[in-house]
């Protein structure tokens, strides 16, 4: 049997020392699925609370506990490193035609990291839990609460040492391992949404890190930094953490745009439209997202005139996300439409993220932010870009890479009911929010008025559907490692370098060096759809790929 | 508070709330318009062009001028909603004259509420009908936020901060009162009513119960605490004079200057490093853990009074006899 990165050594050393960046990203797929159902666990639980509007199920500050240990974990641990780590992580260097990233003993220390924050996330749930919700608010994180502040906070702080490594050796390989005619403009648009994103964080993390130190170093040395008992101010705080927090969306988000991208052309068949258009989308989006951050911060009595700024700025992102989406669009145009599974998580995702990314322009829009802010309009809004988006691209990617990392398919029947339970209970968890929202529903509430009894119900009921949607894929992807069926290089027709390697790729991906003669995406509509009309009806899934020239082998 | 089971909109019960919602009803249009055409155009293409279809795939070429023309539309909507937010926005933060004053304090979990007349209240607000209202609001500890839906109005409230608010009811009734910014424990219990009443009504209201009004207690602290020792009226003092210090350009140690301002004030008796006259030494000791915010605001309402001529007193007081 041929060797592949699985099972060139099987023992556990070989894993835990490993160096190589398809074996680090499956030890962090292995890593942020947990930390995704710890996560998950929690919502479930305060969903639950949530039927009801008195307090029944937990008490109220074991609700201010789960409600923090869903957005600490589902962010930090969860949506930062999920695209970057597991298929940046694998895929970015077979897609530029290295064998591996720059730096692979940094990889494996980045995720070590990665662990090490996680410890102390998990320590402070031992200690009794932390209750300042995902955002850390002062004075209330650093005088305030007697709850387990400073381990969260050092785990946040040691993650974002992991992405920031993550990201340096994104950035350098890009720069320095592409293969030999492998042009900026011919890499594929998933590995320019992950560089815009390694900007991002390298850009923005140091910040994060120095926040929590300071919320750290208040409550522990009494120096009054954000208390205004202390000398401090209270508002401080928050100007720092959204100026990372709100590029952290778009750490969230953008690797999603290119995954959602690549399944786009795969899936139609056809060459992106625009692809200048929407490479460029990504960097303007990184680069605008460092100047909104007052946006979060109409109401705390900042400026006016800053105001007026920032909600000038944030109308703009309406423009490159605009892009994004009409340039899809206009791919499907004269495509070959293929429904596959990860085609139908990649509509799903347009859908959500266009209702997101619509539903951010009224939080720009400054006099209705003044009433929706920390409502749960913004708690839905957020989770249509970051869960409707995010988290539907990542689980699009994974599924239209799977046959790549294992060798082996899913079963594509499951696949498709778990798109289409996804992308329904997630509406009808989170669109009533929007509702409750504009009626006036505060978020992070344990009890609340009568009134919004019947939107709640809908909504922890759409969250029963979505955690069934999350729960299939966990049992059918792990059933498909031993019983899929076996794939070859390219079982999707795919254009790409990682398609051109096998499934799974050997240790160092390819047994000879590739050299790019194409642009991406060289798609031939015409040539599939000859192909399939010819192919056994039958057999039509499973048709064999047409031939690209899309590189030259030299020894 | 009536059945809301159903509802879509809340209550609208200021003079912002048709702004807001028209505003809203807007970008509900726009939203609903592209969210549909996207959708529409996404299936309709996924189902017209799937694979094996016998359709025309004639492969049609990029221009950059289209790019152009379906970035601009965008661009000229989010423009409109910008400029419409931010005019709305300006009204909200731009109190008219006159406004009737009420001071709101927060903590940890509960709204406390004083009128100029003397009246106060816990975690319920009560205004007259159409006059414009303003309201002045501190922390004594964490961030809160100062929420009314029916209102469309929210404003945070900062420890050491002042913030306001002004709107003017427009519907009588009884509307929700939520601390919006996540306080700690109890934040869902932070929570009141604000009941808009008939000016009668409420001129009834505030003689129902009456207490000393801020003016009264300042004075009273203002003795106690013996702040007149050291800020003696004819300036022989260690502080320097208080006699009509409302709204004086102060000169400042370190150079600058500033107004003396609520905000100066406070800052004064609680804090009163931060800033200290030309001419005088850094040797007041801070009243913070003696006075609270409540305190302050007394102590200032009664500077202020103090500092105004008679035929110039406060809105607050002369709010009746506008009637």
């Amino acid at each position: 049997m041929k060797r592949n990165y699985l099972n060139a050594n099987y023992s556990i050393w070989s894993w835990l020392l490993t160096g190589d960046h398809k074996r680090i990203a499956i030890l962090y797929l292995i890593s942020i699925t947990l930390f995704f159902f710890i996560g998950g666990a929690a919502a479930v639980l305060f969903r639950l609370e949530l039927l009801t509007p008195q307090g029944d199920l937990v008490i109220p500050e074991d609700y201010n506990k789960l409600f923090t240990l869903h957005g600490v974990v589902m962010v930090f641990f969860f949506m930062v490193p999920s695209i970057p780590a597991v298929l940046g992580n694998f895929l970015l260097p077979i897609m530029i035609g290295a064998r591996d990233l720059a730096f692979p003993k940094l990889n494996l220390a980045s995720w070590y990291l990665y662990i090490i924050g996680g410890i102390f996330t998990l320590c402070a749930l031992l200690q009794g839990g932390v209750d300042t919700g995902w955002t850390f608010y002062t004075p209330y994180s650093s005088t305030y609460s007697n709850t387990a502040v400073l381990s969260a906070a050092l785990g946040v702080f040691v993650v974002g040492f992991s992405s920031i490594l993550t990201a340096l050796n994104f950035i350098i390989t890009t720069h320095t391992m592409r293969a030999p005619g492998m042009t900026w403009f011919r890499l594929p648009l998933f590995i320019w949404s992950n560089y815009a994103t390694s900007l991002i964080i390298m850009l923005g993390t140091p910040v994060l890190a120095i926040t929590v130190m300071l919320v750290g170093v208040e409550r522990f040395c009494h120096v009054g930094i954000f208390d205004p008992r202390l000398g401090g101010d209270p508002v401080l705080f928050q100007h720092l953490f959204w100026f990372y927090s709100h590029p952290a969306v778009y750490i969230m988000l953008l690797p999603s745009l290119g995954v959602v991208s690549e399944l786009i052309a795969c899936f139609s068949h056809k060459r992106i439209f625009g692809y200048e258009f929407v490479a460029f989308s990504s960097l303007a989006i990184a680069i605008l997202g460092f100047l909104v951050w007052g946006h979060h911060m109409f109401v705390t009595g900042q400026s006016m005139y800053a105001g007026f700024v920032f909600s000038f700025i944030s109308m703009l992102v309406a423009i490159p996300s605009a892009i994004k989406v009409f340039n899809w669009t206009a791919t499907l145009y004269k495509g070959s439409i293929s429904w596959s599974t990860p085609m139908m998580y990649a509509l799903g995702f347009i859908g959500l993220f266009t209702i997101g990314g619509l539903t951010g322009l009224f939080l720009a829009t400054m006099a209705i932010d003044v009433h929706v802010h920390d409502t749960y309009f913004v708690v839905a809004h957020f989770h249509y870009i970051m869960v409707g988006g995010a988290v539907m691209g990542y689980l699009g990617g994974i599924h239209f890479w799977w046959p790549k990392m294992t060798g082996r398919m899913y079963p594509e029947g499951w696949g498709r009911v778990s798109a289409v339970l996804i992308f329904a209970g997630f509406n009808l968890t989170f669109f009533p929010q929007f509702i409750l929202g504009y009626l006036g529903m505060p978020r992070r509430y344990y009890v609340y008025p009568d009134e919004f009894q019947v939107l709640n119900v809908m909504s922890s009921a759409g969250a029963s559907v979505l955690g069934l949607g999350y729960l299939l894929p966990l049992g059918y992807l792990i059933w498909s490692l031993k019983y899929g069926k076996k794939v070859g290089k390219n079982p999707w027709h795919a254009y790409g370098l990682e398609w051109e390697t096998d499934s799974p790729p050997p240790t160092f991906n390819f047994d000879v060096m590739p050299v790019v003669t194409r642009p991406a995406y060289d798609y031939d509509t015409e040539a599939i759809e000859q192909q399939y009309a010819e192919s056994d009806p039958q057999d039509q899934l499973t048709a064999p790929p047409p031939e690209y020239d899309l590189v030259n082998t030299k020894h | 508070m009536s059945d809301h089971s159903f509802q879509v909109i809340p209550d609208m019960a200021s003079n912002f709330s048709m702004d807001v919602d028209i505003l809203y009803g807007f970008l509900v249009a726009v939203a609903l318009i592209f969210s549909t055409l996207i959708c529409v155009l996404v299936i309709g293409f996924g189902i017209y062009y799937r694979r094996g279809a016998k359709v025309d795939r004639t492969i049609e070429t990029h221009s950059n001028v289209q790019e152009l023309i379906w970035a601009s539309v965008p661009f000229v909507l989010v423009m409109i909603m910008f400029s419409w937010g931010a005019v709305v926005f300006f009204d909200m933060k731009t109190p008219p004259e006159n406004t009737l004053d009420i001071e709101v304090v927060g903590k940890q979990w509960m709204w406390k509420i004083q009128h100029a007349e003397g009246r106060t209240e816990i975690n319920s607000l009560h205004v007259p009908l159409g006059q414009a209202i303003r309201l002045r609001m501190i922390s004594e500890d964490v961030i809160h936020s100062f929420y009314v839906p029916a209102f469309r109005l929210k404003q945070d409230v900062l420890p050491a901060y002042f913030s306001q608010l002004w709107f003017t009811p427009t519907k009588t009734g009884t509307f929700h009162l939520f601390c919006a910014e996540y306080c700690g424990t109890e934040h869902s219990l932070m929570k009141g009513t604000v009941t808009v009443m008939d000016p009668q009504e409420y001129s009834q209201w505030l003689s129902e119960k009456t207490g000393d009004g801020p003016v009264q207690t300042g004075e009273k602290l203002f003795t106690q605490f013996s702040c007149d020792g050291c800020h003696k009226t004819d300036g022989t003092g260690n502080g320097p004079s208080l006699a009509g210090i409302f709204g004086k350009v102060r000169p400042l140690n370190g150079g600058g200057a500033a107004q003396a301002d609520e905000q100066y004030l406070r800052d004064a008796i609680l804090n009163p490093h931060k800033q200290v006259l030309t001419g005088y030494k850094s040797l007041m000791p801070s009243f913070q853990g003696q006075l609270t915010e409540s305190d302050a605001l007394a102590i200032i309402a009664y500077l202020k009074a103090n500092s105004q001529s008679p035929a110039a007193a406060p809105a607050s007081v002369t709010w009746n006899d506008a009637h």
